[in-house]
């Protein structure tokens, strides 16, 4: 099924024409709109007149992370603040979040693209979507939220975790479709194996999983385990959230939906374009983003375009599974941390010396980050209740900083590994 | 006999909970040999070595605290630095882990005895014999 | 200012007009729709056309939290499931939770009826909404959301918890209004007050909205003292849509429940009779514009009463006054409805527990099990007790959907009384 046949099948041509338009409207949006893009431009000598071509697109500064925190809180906004009706935030951040402002319109193309997305995945408004994904400020549960009800599907909005309860949701209402992290479905597939929940409770048909990187392995345990074919879905807060990309069920790429957002393929060293099928980073640009125009993004994400005529009948462009991230940062439970964050949250607790390491694991499928840090050799000379203490503070001092749960071992000073230069940081036992 | 038995009493974290035990050890005239206590958030547990084990157990429950009886590994070592460095390097150059030690010190202070929980007992005993440890003889 | 100021100053005649008609309507999908409804008119030998005036009422069946659950997961839909456009949940007593159904029109209607609360408090298209219930299956959230974007103010879904981002949200997005529970909003005035933030000073806060658990009047004062704002008190529950049952107007003397979607009664819980307006009883309440689940004569189990008069605001709509306890033991922690008996049946069901438990709830929503340890189980071992510790805290998260503090105790510390057992020992002073 397609959601929207004229959008997702249009010809090259006839898109690359569209694209061309909305590319020049946005740029000048942005120009007229946003003084940190006018300002950008301005440095480099760019003018919206000189978008002639989609090639130009290359004339354009990029934005980044870095540019959207400095311009905290309304920076990046084009419309005046009573125009913005949803704000939502990246999740686990230490210093300033990254703010993602979204009107009438916006919330309105959102569902678009999310309908378009579970409707690839095999969605109908007979379909029970058991959406599994974060709600909140994370955008993931809110976009496909909005997706579902587009469609007019059942959706239960069950948010993530509690593992007895999407158990018991998922056989008693016979949800045939499950939104949430590949890790986070394992789990609940190897939970209801030890319960014993047959396949033959669960009416799952197929699953939209996404907000980590996850591998064809994965994709196997995950379909057999629960007899559903899982699908990757791609997107980030910056563009808009989940549904800039989702895969159709040829399992040959994801579907960029490129009416809505410009991919392009950058060399991680020069920051060139790349030609089309060479893995490099992923820069998208908003084409229709009311409220928050993105130019040229830095996804930091690393993969690669194809542009072909899918068995499924879109003319999409495909972009590959994500394979890494072209900085250090780590994705744990769908949140995005980098290790300094870690580390500012930790040296501002008294008594820890700072040699830390990050320790990655998945047991039974869940994401979990353990940190061991050196303490002082008196908190070591003290009662175990002292230590204990420490601890929890650490742990709710990091979880407050970064918004994740963390386990926390105290090792005695000088015990952690010493490296010269650049030290490890992060042990990142997961298979990706 | 290698293995000595220590009494173990279930503590929430409040006063007077020693009080109450070394009372009805002292009311039986019952000696302490050794004491520990752990204690974490909530609660603790209070552990004795002592002269009459299985009356000061009875008289304990009887005065209606939560009490368990378990065997310990008792090894004898001089009350002299470097002992338990000793043995701790027995320990680990044979894999076993020491869930939880203390020392005994007899009144003499010629003789002391670190009490050990292991898991499984009877290996470590074995393991522990043919590295030439001497135990406390109950 | 009123968001459809038509039907919110109705003429009471013309109301009960309305009422009545959609009585007779609902009853009638019921009837032919329902199963559960169908047997129900049966047993007591009614037909849908029996019911001629709105005092008819009193001779329908009523509907417990037990029909709900005994009907679960589908049994109370009136329209075919694929109507059905959302499903939440509530906790329930015996594992399965109480399902509640939305179709389009249902979550349209909702959303209309938040409207009308928020624009009755004064908001207007600059405000901010900072939406700090807990989104998901829970009504409480959600529901606020689609209202506020009904209106078309910004929305900051910010869930709960999280003190401090919530206090950076409000510093940095310049947030008008707040959705949050009351012992929460006590939590917040503390950290605010012990951070020096200076809400008259350092925000942009005007109102707040506070509901999911009762509060007294002096609670709200003290709010609204340490925030410099106003408090409008909400009522509702999932049963009946969540948020928006009934909303307190600028005068803040009692709520004003929208008529037009639901019938009261108010009736004593002793003898199923209703009593004179103005005096105490338990609510019930009938669905009169539901489409997927409509409900008829449910026994919320909230007491509270009927202010008689009319408002100065003008809406004829009558208004009740905050809820004065409850029929039953259930009580609520940080929005979520809990019985004592849901803590019995999963501390039963572990080893090493021993049979008496109490349940002790201090400032700010903390929550405190209190549980007697089997002698019996006692080894000395200190990791095992503390296996123990996390088992419970893991087993009453995953059954009550809220983390309790777990506290082991010696056999026989914690009082036996005689006959029924006080399990819950309240001291937030709400």
């Amino acid at each position: 099924m397609i959601w929207n046949k004229e959008a997702e099948c249009m010809p090259f041509k006839e898109r690359e024409k569209l694209q061309l338009e909305r590319l020049q409207s946005i740029v000048k949006k942005v120009y007229d709109n946003v003084p940190y893009y006018r300002k950008r431009f301005d440095e480099i000598g760019v003018k919206p007149e000189d978008i002639k071509s989609l090639k130009d697109i290359a004339k354009l500064p990029f934005t980044t992370k870095t540019d959207l925190r400095e311009g905290y809180p309304f920076g990046m906004f084009a419309v005046p603040l009573n125009e913005i009706v949803e704000i939502h935030t990246s999740s686990g951040t230490t210093g300033k979040p990254v703010v993602a402002g979204y009107t009438k319109k916006d919330i309105e193309v959102w569902s678009e693209v999310m309908a378009r997305a579970l409707t690839m995945v095999g969605a109908t408004k007979d379909d029970i979507i058991q959406n599994g994904y974060g709600y909140g400020l994370f955008t993931g549960g809110i976009g496909v939220h909005y997706g579902a009800q587009k469609i007019g599907a059942t959706v239960i909005p069950i948010s993530a975790g509690n593992t007895k309860r999407q158990l018991e949701v998922m056989v008693d209402f016979g949800s045939t479709i499950l939104t949430c992290t590949p890790s986070y479905a394992l789990h609940l597939a190897e939970v209801a194996e030890e319960a014993g929940i047959t396949k033959k409770d669960i009416k799952l048909k197929a699953g939209c999983f996404g907000a980590e990187v996850w591998t064809e392995k994965m994709r196997d345990a995950i379909e057999s385990k629960f007899n559903l074919t899982a699908l990757n879905i791609y997107g980030l807060t910056e563009l808009i959230g989940p549904g800039v990309a989702q895969e159709c069920p040829e399992k040959s790429g994801l579907h960029i939906f490129e009416d809505h957002f410009y991919p392009e393929i950058v060399s991680t060293d020069t920051l060139e374009p790349l030609p089309e099928g060479e893995k490099g980073e992923l820069v998208l640009t908003s084409l229709t983003r009311d409220g928050m125009p993105m130019i040229r993004f830095r996804t930091r994400d690393i993969t690669s375009l194809r542009r072909e005529i899918c068995k499924c009948g879109r003319t999409l462009i495909k972009m590959d599974r994500v394979t890494g991230r072209s900085d250090d940062m780590l994705k744990i439970r769908g949140v995005l941390i980098f290790p300094s964050q870690i580390e500012r949250a930790l040296l501002e607790i008294k008594g820890i010396e700072p040699h830390y390491q990050i320790i990655v694991t998945r047991p039974h499928h869940l994401d979990e980050l353990e940190i061991q840090v050196e303490a002082s050799k008196d908190i070591f000379s003290d009662e175990i209740k002292h230590i204990e203490a420490m601890k929890k503070k650490i742990e709710s001092h990091i979880e407050k900083s970064i918004g994740l749960r963390v386990k926390v071992t105290l090792v005695e000073p000088k015990t952690l590994p010493r490296s010269e230069g650049k030290a490890k940081r992060v042990i990142d036992k997961r298979e990706l | 006999m290698a293995k000595i038995r220590e009494i173990a009493v279930f503590a929430e974290n409040k006063p007077g909970k020693i009080e109450k035990i070394t009372g009805v050890l002292a009311r039986e005239g019952i000696n302490i040999l050794a004491i520990t206590i752990a204690s974490t958030n909530g609660f603790g547990i209070i552990k004795l070595i002592v002269d009459k084990t299985e009356l000061a157990y009875q008289k304990l429950k009887e005065s209606g605290l939560t009490v368990s009886l378990n065997e310990v590994l008792a090894i004898a070592m001089k009350d002299r630095p470097g002992q338990i460095h000793d043995i701790a390097l027995v320990f680990s150059k044979n894999g076993i882990n020491m869930e939880n030690a203390y020392v005994l010190v007899e009144e003499t202070r010629k003789q002391a005895y670190l009490i050990v929980q292991v898991k499984d007992i009877e290996r470590a005993k074995k393991l522990l014999e043919k590295e030439n440890l001497k135990f406390y003889d109950e | 200012m009123f968001w459809q100021e038509e039907i919110e100053v109705i003429s009471r005649e013309e109301l009960q007009r309305i009422q009545l008609y959609s009585l007779q309507e609902t009853i009638r999908r019921l009837y032919y729709n329902v199963p559960f409804y169908n047997q129900k008119f049966r047993d007591v030998n009614l037909k849908p056309d029996d019911i001629k005036s709105l005092e008819d009422i009193q001779r329908l069946p009523f509907t417990t939290r037990d029909d709900l659950r005994e009907n679960y997961p589908y049994g109370l839909l009136a329209v075919p499931r694929e109507k059905i456009v959302r499903l939440h949940t509530s906790s329930g007593t015996t594992g399965k939770p109480k399902a509640i159904f939305f179709t389009k029109k249902d979550i349209d209607q909702s959303a209309e009826l938040i409207a009308r609360c928020l624009i009755m408090t004064g908001v207007k298209s600059d405000d901010i909404l900072q939406n700090m219930m807990t989104y998901g299956l829970f009504t409480g959230a959600l529901v606020m959301h689609y209202g506020a974007e009904k209106v078309g103010i910004l929305v900051i879904p910010a869930g709960p918890g999280n003190t401090e981002r919530q206090i950076a949200l409000m510093q940095d997005f310049g947030s008008t209004c707040l959705h949050l529970t009351p012992s929460y909003a006590l939590y917040l005035a503390e950290v605010m007050d012990s951070k020096g933030i200076v809400p008259q000073r350092d925000l942009s806060l005007r109102r707040a909205y506070l509901g999911a658990e009762p509060y007294s009047e002096e609670t709200r004062i003290k709010l609204e003292n340490m925030l410099g704002i106003d408090i409008y008190n909400s009522y509702g529950l999932s049963e009946m849509n969540g948020p928006g049952v009934a909303f307190e107007c600028k005068y803040k003397d009692g709520m004003h429940i929208w008529e037009d979607n639901f019938l009261i009664e108010v009736l004593d819980p002793d003898t199923d009779e209703p009593v004179p307006e103005g005096q105490e009883g338990e609510i019930v309440l009938t669905t009169l514009k539901r489409e997927g689940m409509p409900l008829l004569r449910y026994r919320t189990k909230d007491i509270a009463k009927i202010i008689p008069d009319t408002c100065r605001c003008g809406r004829t709509h009558k208004r009740i006054s905050r809820i004065f306890g409850r029929v039953d033991d259930m009580f609520i922690v940080r929005g979520v409805n809990i019985f004592p008996q849901q803590i019995e049946r999963v501390l039963m069901g572990i080893k090493g527990v021993a049979q008496n438990y109490q349940i002790h709830l201090e400032a700010y929503d903390k929550m405190t099990v209190k549980v007697e340890i089997e002698q019996d189980f006692f080894d000395g071992n200190i990791e095992k007790l503390l296996a123990l510790k996390s088992r419970i805290t893991e087993k009453l998260k995953s059954e009550i959907l809220v983390t309790p503090q777990v506290e082991l105790l010696e056999p026989g510390t914690l009082p036996i009384s005689e006959g029924k057992a006080q399990r819950v020992i309240d001291n937030r002073n709400l």
